[in-house]
This record gives structure tokens, sequence and C-alpha cells, in this order.
């Protein structure tokens, strides 16, 4: 049978504060184990947790974005289950009134724009990190390290609207790249900053009635959300095929095998038995402050690639690279606002600039080439002080240096020639040192012009420029 | 009946207690008794009020994103039963 895949997603986004949602405790990664903790992550009794409000803002910055409703007023809720990683045997989450309900995020797959439902956003706490480590006594006995604990978490829960694993990962993408531009995660999904569960389900075609579904975990980059709902798909379309049931489970994604596995031991039902937590009043937020945080949220991707193209005049192809991460845009804005030029912006940028980074594994923030320098090149480009050529040598040395380009076209003699009586007088040499070539060229081996403009950029050691040896050369072939 | 045995069975093992026989029995009884007296409260008419959550009028108290120092590693783990290294050492958790 031919089946219809649905699928919803469950994302944990860690939030860039500098301590954790109920307490002062630092949050910063990788520290010695439990070197960041109190009384209050470690469910010390009588230990009273308070909201930090940085978290709320946080919070409405991205319902805002997702284009969520903000609730008036939401409240904490307990979570009860026991497991060592969660000290208090409660985690402290939101239930019945989230801080952000009914958003949407557009998606594109496949050059068609797909709206992918919200159902809601809330605020928790994160649990501590157990640890099993060969080093240690093999077998057991399990660690635990609670500085992550308390950690704040925003759950973003989109409703069951994706049809393909290429539309979640679309969502899923799309859903990253508006946390990191809000500067509320730093999105880095190998340090679990940005985590995601997927409930995967399959209908008949032409059904509307939802399969039992199975959710997905451990699955922490792009690729493996792809492999783990693909393999689900099969799996599940396996089980119907034969006539049996998709049980419904929480599976553990193996990115070794590219297989999705039941996790055993978590057959009991759920029964969370959540209740308002007493110690946590409800959170106000009114219309003043949703205001303050709109009129603070940076311009967004979809705006961004849409002013690139619009008002710039950008290709579609080069707003969506430049628009893809906030640091690059962040980067092509300011070079744009000094050398208002668009276009041969956007090439440097995309093309020699991004390429040294990447060869360098450096990120742009640290780029030795800063928008000032990169943009006083141009203007030497512009002006025909130096060769688009001579620029990408110039580049390299700032890029090596971070000195500024008009030193170093000074100290390094690359000043473009643009004497034509100098031109021509290198033009003369090379042909004359080449008169076959020359009666070749005279006898319809057009081709060859290529070959002469290289020798005579060769000897002027790349300094000549190069429309006037293309005028010149010309006029002196055609005798 | 408010609860069943069934159910001060299934709440005991949310809980991890163990209870005895008797136990189960007496708690039955007691927790029912319990309910039917709360129970009084569905009496009122609750038409258009706001479920409450706090008891306390009072909302949006919070803190500022400012580090305040932990209380160290040997501190954290005064208490603990059972330590390796700077970890607290639990029961082998399988996933």
């Amino acid at each position: 049978m031919k089946y219809q895949v649905v699928i919803g997603l469950e994302v944990h986004v860690q939030l860039l504060t500098n301590t954790k949602i109920f307490c002062g405790c630092s949050t910063r990664f990788g520290s010695e184990p439990n070197s960041q903790t109190c009384p209050v992550c470690l469910g010390l009794p009588g230990a009273l947790p308070v909201l930090n409000k940085k978290v709320v803002e946080f919070a409405i910055r991205a319902g805002l974005a997702t284009n969520c409703s903000i609730t008036p007023r939401s409240t904490f809720a307990r979570k009860n289950y026991f497991y060592p990683d969660l000290p208090k045997g409660y985690q402290i989450s939101q239930f019945d009134l989230p801080i952000c309900v009914g958003g949407r995020l557009d998606i594109e797959v496949d050059g068609e724009t797909k709206p992918i439902g919200i159902t809601r956003i809330h605020m928790e706490e994160d649990a501590g990190k157990l640890v099993h480590l060969d080093t240690m006594e093999a077998g057991e006995k399990s660690y635990v390290d609670l500085n992550r604990a308390c950690t704040p978490l925003l759950e973003v829960v989109s409703e069951p609207d994706m049809r393909s694993a290429d539309e979640a990962v679309a969502y899923l993408k799309k859903l990253h790249q508006i946390v990191t531009y809000l500067g509320i995660c730093d999105g880095n999904m190998e340090e679990g900053s940005f985590r995601c569960d997927a409930n995967v389900s399959l209908m008949p075609v032409g059904s509307d009635t939802f399969g039992t579904r199975a959710e997905l975990k451990n699955i922490n980059s792009f690729r493996f959300v792809k492999q783990a709902i693909e393999y689900e798909i099969e799996r599940q379309a396996d089980i119907l095929d034969e006539g049996g049931k998709v049980v419904q489970e929480t599976r553990l994604f193996d990115p070794a095998s590219g297989a999705t596995r039941s996790m055993r031991g978590k057959e009991e039902a759920h029964d969370y038995r959540y209740f308002p937590d007493p110690d946590l009043v409800p959170i106000v937020v009114d219309a003043e402050w949703i205001e303050a945080v709109r009129k603070a949220l940076p311009e967004l991707p979809d705006a961004k690639r849409t002013r690139y193209q619009d008002e710039l005049g950008l290709p579609e192809y080069d707003a969506e690279v430049l628009a893809a991460s906030r640091d690059i845009a962040d980067y092509f804005d300011a070079c744009v606002a000094l050398y208002p030029q668009a276009k041969p912006v956007s090439n440097w940028v995309m093309g020699e600039l991004l390429r040294a980074l990447k060869e360098d594994n450096r990120e742009i923030a640290d780029c030795p080439v800063t928008p000032g320098l990169l943009t006083e090149m141009l203007k030497l480009v512009e002006n025909g002080t130096i060769s688009g050529k001579i620029a990408k040598t110039v580049f390299d040395e700032m890029y090596k240096t971070g000195k500024d380009p008009a030193k170093i076209v000074e100290e390094k003699g690359l000043v473009q020639v643009s004497d034509s009586g100098a031109i021509e007088k290198i033009i003369d040499e090379i042909l004359a040192a080449d008169p076959d070539k020359v009666a070749d060229y005279r006898g319809g081996k057009e081709k060859l012009f290529g070959f002469f403009v290289g020798q005579i950029m060769k000897a002027s050691k790349g300094k000549a420029n190069p429309a006037l040896v293309n005028e010149i050369l010309l006029a002196k072939l055609k005798g | 009946m408010k609860i069943t045995r069934k159910e001060v069975e299934h709440v005991a093992r949310l809980a991890r207690l163990e209870l005895t026989e008797e136990e189960k029995e007496l708690f039955t009884g007691q927790l029912d008794g319990i309910l039917a007296y709360v129970d009084k409260l569905n009496e009122l008419n609750t038409d258009g009020i706001v479920p409450t959550s706090h008891a306390v009028p009072m909302e949006n108290a919070f803190r500022d994103d400012l580090v305040l120092p932990s209380i160290g590693i040997e501190n954290a783990l005064a208490n603990a039963p059972d330590r390796s290294e700077n970890f607290f050492r639990v029961p082998k958790v399988i996933e």
C-alpha cells in the first residue's frame, strides 16, 4: 500500500543566558562536573527558584518571530517523574498556560512555500547529564553532572503538518536560523543547544486519520533527522504491509547504523501529574512589554532575503547565501553601508571571503578583513588603482596581515599600469618575440588572442590594466 | 468510593513507595475519606471563575541574568550517598 507520512517536531532550544533559569549559577559549557551548582539546581529541600527575566524576554522574542500569540498570563507547572539526572523528582515546565501559542513558520521545499503550524512554545528547565565513561569502573554505575540542570530551554512544538523528511529538515533549518538570528541560542547541535525529537506516523494515501506514531530521539543533526525519519517511514510501512500494528513508543536513533530502536524500560505510560508550581508566581506579559521586545527584534532572515533582492537588486542565490546566517548578513550589511554597491560586495563576500574563512575554519566575526578593509579595497578597484585580478592578491595579503589595502598596494608596488605608452611598449616586445604566432593569428587563429594577453599580463606582473591591454593589443594585431 | 485500591497502588508505584497489603488497605480508606471531605468544594458553583493556580495574589517575581557564585563541588557533593571524582554516583541507568 502507499502511505503518507505525518511528522510533527518538538525542538528544545537552549537559551543563551548567562545564568540558569531559576538560580544565579553560570550556564557555561564544559566546566568541571558539578562546579556550577547551588541548592536550587541541586534540588535541596527548602531552596526556592526565582525566574530569570531574560528567559521570558527570549521566549517572547521567539514567539513574535514565529507569529505566535503571547499568553497574557502564563504559569509554571511541575512535571513529576524520577530519573537520576532530575534532582527534585520533577521538572519545572509549563503545561496548560505556555508563554506562546498558535504560531506559524513558512518553509520552502522544491520552490513551494508551505506554512507549518506551531502549537506552542514553553519555558522549562533542562535536566542534568548522565555520564558513562569507559575510564571509570565499568558496568554497574552511572555518573551524574548537574551543571546542566536548570539550564533554560524553550520547547517549540509544531503541529503535525510536515509530510516528508525534507519538509521536516526545512522546518528545522528555518527554526534554527531564526533562533540564532534572534541571538537567543548559539545553535550548536553537537553540544546539544538545539535538539530535536520527531513524531512520525503513517496513514494510507488519501486518508485523513493519523496512524499510531513513534517518537524519535537523539537526532542531533539535520542529516540525522532526514535519515531517522526515512528509516522510520520504511520500518512502519513494512509493519503495516504485513498487517501488523505500529506500537506507540519512544525510539532512539543510532547514527552508526542509521536505524531507530525501541527504548526499553519506557513501556509504562507516562503519568506526569502536572500541577501548578506553588514556588513560582504567574508571569504577566502586558502589551507594553511585548512592544518593547518587538521593537528590539533584528531583521529576520525572510525579510533580509526579500530586501536583498528587491532593494539591493541581488540575485536570489546571493540573497539566500548572505541571509543564511546572521553573522554573514551583518558583515554584508556593514560593507554595503560603507560602499553601496551590493553586487561587487556580494561577489567578494560569497567568493574569496567565505572561501578563505572555510579553509581556515574561522568564523566571519573573527575575520581579519573587516568590512572597512574590504570596502576600501573595492574602492581601489573601482577607481582603477588596482585591477580585479590584483585585488585577489591584495585580499590574500589583507587576510594574512589585516593591513590597510592602500598600504599593501604601495608596499608591494601593485598599482595598475594604465599608462598606454608603457602598455604599448610591453605589447610590442611580446609581439616581436613571437612573429610566427602573430602571423598565425592574422591568418585566422583568433584563439591566440588569449595567449598574447596572458604573456602581456605576465610580463607586467599582472599590473597592466586589462581593458587597455585588450584595446591596444587588438589594434596592434589588426595592424 | 472516591478512590480504589488499584489507584492507590498506581500512585504508590509512581512515588516509588512499597506498601504492604495492610498499608494499601489503610491508605485506600484514609485517602477516600480525605477526597470525600474535599469533594464538598464541588458543591460550590464556580461558573466563570478562573482556576486558581496560586493562593497569593502576586505575579512577575524576577531576577536579573547575573551570575552568582556557586557553592563549589565539595559542598555540592557533601550529602551525596556515593560519589566518584566530582560526579554523583548512582546505580547504572540504561536507556
